[in-house]
């Protein structure tokens, strides 16, 4: 039976969703991905959807489903890639995806994460953190 | 019109053309008042009188409807087509085609009760051809006015590139549901094909907010937020504000600024990058 591929890249799990999910494969990415978070320690999950053309209110718990377990993991869920014509019909239908970040495509994603974690663990460069002063620019 | 009749009229239209013609022009040039020279009406007249008489000839009964009168539908669709473009009215158009009645009336007395019952049904097929040419400048401008619609939804919603990752939309004049549409998508394309985490909808040129717009905008916000995108609005005026609030519209967690200038500092500061004014040079 067909599965989707998990890879890993360094403390982040890539998935890339390229065929159409049936329910027994939700279940199934959801179990690989929960033990592939365990046995990596993995920070972060980056789910790609560039490839699906419908996001249906079945995807879409999905998605929100492994956000809450990766949460639960301490791993940060990003969601990225998705259509314009998926986003638009999501808006139509009124679904929000809850608890998920989203980022424009797999390299705004591994930023998105990439700042989270130098947020949480690594106030090195203080200029960096300081939160930004309206200066005399209005 | 039955085939006798048909011939009658046909003998009619062939013997008394040039006097037919020129009572014709006559009348129609009156309510014209010169917009037209009296040439190009001449030579108007005449293409759908010679219309008529091939369309009238073969001894069959005249109907507007069927293949004979093919070349006369053609030549009635191209006069109201171009009346409709050159900005004619409709009576105008009208007239054109209804002068033929005076014309029949003028080569024709009416003094005995036969001529008369003829000349009803002569009437009566001018009053169809009258009908048809009235349709096709309605439908002339109408296919104008949707033209024009077409081309101000193209006109109107450019996406710029304001810095590196920031996209702008400045929307401009009325928003209805079909700009607001195209506008959403272009903008949502815009996001992706440019990899851009932040937009700004810059709404200053928009006249009027109604609830329908509001809730195109708030669904674009809501999809650019599903994709991965922040957006912003800027430019709200003072009124639209005062309707929004009055509509019990909900903007909630959206980021709102008053100019685009704002905006970009806002996205800037929130991309990371520092924002400041330089201290004055000091004028020596």
């Amino acid at each position: 039976m067909d599965r989707v591929p998990v890879l890993t890249l360094g403390d982040i799990l890539l998935v890339s969703i390229q065929i159409d999910l049936e329910d027994q494969l939700a279940v199934r990415l959801q179990e690989d991905l929960a033990d592939r978070i365990v046995a990596t320690g993995a920070h972060g999950v980056i789910i790609d959807i560039t490839a699906l053309d419908i996001v249906d209110s079945f995807i879409g718990r999905m998605l929100s489903t492994i956000a809450a377990i990766s949460k639960v993991l301490d791993a940060e869920t990003v969601v990225v890639g998705m259509r314009p014509a998926v986003a638009i019909t999501l808006v139509e239908l009124g679904l929000s995806l809850q608890g998920v970040r989203t980022a424009l495509n797999v390299e705004l994603g591994l930023r998105l994460l990439g700042r989270n974690r130098a947020d949480r663990l690594e106030p090195v460069d203080a200029d960096a953190i300081e939160p930004l002063e309206p200066t005399a620019a209005t | 019109m039955d085939a006798e009749a048909t011939a009658r009229l046909h003998t009619l239209l062939t013997t008394h053309r040039d006097a037919l013609v020129k009572h014709w022009v006559a009348t129609v040039a009156q309510t014209l008042r010169g917009r037209q020279s009296e040439a190009e009406l001449q030579r108007q007249v005449e293409e759908v009188l010679g219309a008529l008489v091939a369309a009238a000839e073969g001894g069959r009964s005249l109907e507007l409807a069927t293949a004979d009168s093919g070349e006369l539908r053609a030549v009635l669709s191209e006069l109201s087509g171009n009346r409709a473009r050159q900005g004619f009215s409709a009576t105008e158009t009208a007239v054109t085609v209804f002068g033929l009645k005076e014309a029949l009336l003028a080569i024709q007395p009416t003094n005995d009760a036969k001529r008369l019952r003829e000349y009803v049904e002569y009437s009566r097929f001018v009053d169809e051809i009258g009908l048809f040419t009235f349709e096709t400048y309605a439908k002339a401008r109408e296919a104008l006015i949707a033209d024009q619609a077409e081309q101000l939804l193209e006109l109107s919603t450019p996406v710029v590139k304001l810095w590196d990752g920031v996209v702008a939309v400045p929307l401009v004049g009325t928003l209805d549901s079909a700009r607001a549409q195209v506008v959403m998508e272009r903008l949502l394309q815009t996001l992706v094909d440019t990899a851009s985490p932040y937009a700004i909808i810059d709404i200053t040129g928009v006249s009027a907010v109604d609830t329908q717009v509001a809730q195109h905008i708030l669904k674009t916000v809501m999809a650019a937020r599903l994709m991965g995108a922040d957006c912003v609005i800027s430019g709200i005026r003072p009124q639209i504000a005062q309707t929004i609030v009055a509509l019990g519209i909900e903007f909630s967690d959206i980021v709102t600024k008053a100019s685009l200038a704002d905006a970009l500092a806002h996205v800037l500061r929130a991309g990371g990058a520092d924002v400041a004014r330089r201290a004055a040079r000091s004028v020596a």
